[in-house]
């Protein structure tokens, strides 16, 4: 196999894998400072696309007052499923927990389909079609504004985890008692992590949606965001944007090489498989920290 | 009121270990017997066939997964991928000329052979991560059957169930389907009764509660975790086969897809964790509500003359299931069973409520 060719698979890899970053964050952001694996974050991710088609076609806003619109309506969204839905299972077994997730994952998915309809609607945020080349390597112009946005939103998690509201999600996410012991409130500090995370999936929903197009396939982004979150540790940031880059590489480059074997869509089943052996082989991660319960 | 449990006393421990050990009980369930017997007589060939028979095959599912979950508090997200197994092979080897009653039993085993790689899972993680790495087998499973096209016969294809063929006689008529789905859940369900009072049983729940604790007084986690396993996956195969021969006649990938894992499961906390008559109203009620109530909403929406688009219609099944999973878990999270054990409890001393203990 040509080399350039894998390298052009790679960097495209690294590229898309720090999109699925976009939804890594949104769970880790929520596992963090609740423990709720938020198996609905696939969900939000497409609520997120529909919420900013609704602003831009159903009431003719532009792009660039469409998109902060729709994400002040998601943080809401994301602060009432936390405030009427999981508040009130803190403390159950996390079965219920990741029922209730799975529920507001198949709720989430079918009122938006009823309301804003199945077909794939486009989603034009102004990035061209152009091939662009880096020397000899074709790359995705959409990918490249994908992972620079994601870099960013890092970045400015970054930030705002120095300052004093950040500081305060940080003693909640190493220690809640703690945390309620000296005065903080914690319900403020889950919520306000649910409303962050439904700003990250509005982000992805609108890049994603800007490359495959509005529809249901958006909320499958899910299994790629927990692989992806599991893998860098399921409270670690930094470590899902690594693990992302890691993952996009790991499953552009061997779906490149299985794909023509074993007759295509080798890339679900190449994340499956990165899941199971990080749980098998490192469970808490990259980065994760060590308490999880082993036998 | 429904009965009184005065004056009843076991005078023998066989009397007092009985199946249903209160005479109101034994009535009950002789009468229920009756009535399912009967079914087929009392309602439309529509009815039997389109609800009762899919729904009893759901009931015998879901008290599978209800073991695995509810008594040995192992997380399974990848059940419908078991049955898959169950039914793909039970197919393969009755068109190969096994009889029916092997090929069936075939299909069971083959899903125990493989529902045991699950349980390696859960002997190195539990909680979160094996509910996630169950998951992640079931995409795994899902990817192999339709890839692999001497199993599934190809990318999309669909593979035709012969009618099958119990002790000889050839059963294609709706109302011995209907029997044969019966028969296998009223064999599930005497099982599950009987595991609940036996060492088996109560091994598998001091395994749920605490495996520490267990392994102390002498209960050996790893084996019991394996056992079940390995005995809810035999009935999830047998069960996904049932389901084929019964009421699908056709087998194809889609059909044990990640989405019947998730309803499976909704059905197993719908109904109740643990709960055998919880599985037979959690399988119903997942299976029929989604169903009635949309067309109760489309009913009313005739009725008020409000026009519901076709394609919001078409998906209000789904927003009417996801919010049944979630007003479960938030109104009373141990299901309907417990609902019924609650007014079971206190129609039972209905007058004198304070006696209730």
């Amino acid at each position: 196999m040509d080399l350039m060719y894998l390298l052009e698979l790679a960097i495209n890899g690294a590229l898309s894998g720090l999109m699925y970053a976009l939804v890594a964050m949104g769970i880790v952001l929520i596992y963090k400072s609740s423990s709720v694996p938020n198996l609905a974050q696939g969900a939000l991710t497409m609520v997120g696309a529909y919420v900013v088609l609704a602003f831009a076609d159903g009431a003719g806003a532009p792009m660039w007052l469409a998109i902060p619109l729709a994400m002040l309506t998601m943080m809401g969204l994301g602060m009432g499923i936390e405030r009427v839905a999981l508040r009130r299972l803190a403390g159950r077994p996390i079965v219920m927990i990741l029922m209730m997730t799975l529920g507001l994952d198949i709720f989430l998915r079918a009122i938006t389909l009823a309301v804003g309809g199945g077909t794939a609607r486009p989603l034009n945020i102004g990035v061209s079609d152009a091939p662009l080349f880096v020397g000899p390597l074709l790359i995705n112009r959409a990918y490249v504004v994908g992972a620079v946005v994601a870099l960013a939103l890092f970045g400015v998690f970054l930030l705002f985890f120095r300052t004093r509201r950040g500081v305060v999600l940080r003693a909640i996410a190493d220690d809640y008692m703690a945390s309620w012991a000296v005065g903080i409130s914690v319900e403020r500090g889950v919520a306000l992590s649910w409303a962050l995370s439904s700003l990250v999936a509005t982000t992805a929903g609108v890049l994603w949606g800007s490359i495959q197009g509005v529809d249901q396939s958006l909320s499958l982004l899910l299994l790629k965001g927990i692989t992806v979150a599991v893998l860098g540790g399921l409270d670690s940031l930094g470590g899902a944007v690594l693990a992302a880059i890691g993952l996009g590489v790991i499953e552009a480059v061997a779906a490149g090489i299985l794909d023509p074997l074993l007759g295509g869509g080798t890339r679900d089943l190449v994340v499956a498989v990165m899941l199971i052996l990080t749980i098998m082989i490192r469970p808490h991660g990259l980065f994760g920290r060590h308490d999880i319960e082993r036998l | 009121m429904l009965f009184r449990q005065a004056g009843i006393r076991h005078t023998d421990y066989a009397a007092d270990r009985a199946l249903f050990p209160i005479p109101a009980d034994r009535i009950a369930i002789a009468a229920l017997l009756a009535l399912m017997l009967l079914a087929p007589l009392l309602f439309s060939s529509l009815a039997v066939s389109s609800y009762l028979t899919p729904w009893l095959v759901w009931v015998s599912a879901t008290l599978g997964l209800n073991l695995i979950i509810g008594w040995a508090g192992q997380f399974h997200f990848g059940y419908a991928a078991v049955m898959g197994i169950g039914a793909y092979t039970t197919v393969h080897a009755f068109k190969a000329g096994v009889p029916w009653e092997i090929s069936i039993v075939l299909g069971g085993l083959m899903a125990t052979a493989i529902g045991v790689v699950f349980a390696f899972a859960a002997l190195r993680v539990k909680g979160l991560y094996l509910a996630l790495s169950t998951l992640a087998l079931q995409f795994v499973v899902d990817w192999v059957i339709s890839h692999v096209s001497a199993i599934s016969g190809g990318v999309g294809a669909t593979l035709q169930a012969p009618a099958l063929r119990l002790l000889g006689q050839r059963i294609d008529s709706e109302v011995a389907l209907y029997y044969v789905a019966l028969a296998w859940a009223l064999l599930v369900t005497l099982f599950m009764l009987n595991l609940r009072r036996s060492a088996l049983g109560r091994a598998m729940v001091a395994v749920r509660e605490k495996d520490y604790a267990a392994a102390v007084i002498g209960v050996q986690a790893f084996r019991y975790k394996l056992l079940a396993f390995a005995t809810s996956s035999f009935i999830g195969g047998v069960s996904g086969a049932v389901l084929i021969f019964c009421f699908y006649h056709a087998v194809t990938p889609e059909q044990f897809a990640v989405n019947v894992s998730i309803e499976l499961l909704a059905m197993v906390i719908v109904g109740g964790l643990a709960s055998i008559i919880g599985s037979w109203f959690g399988a119903a009620f997942i299976l029929l509500a989604p169903g009635q109530i949309h067309s109760l909403i489309a009913w009313i929406a005739a009725a008020l003359g409000a026009d519901i688009g076709l394609e919001t219609l078409a998906h209000l099944p789904h927003v009417v299931y996801g919010a049944l999973i979630i007003g479960f878990l938030l109104v009373e999270p141990m299901g309907l069973g417990k609902l019924y054990a609650n007014l079971r409890n206190y129609l039972l001393v209905w007058p004198f409520g304070y006696a209730r203990k």
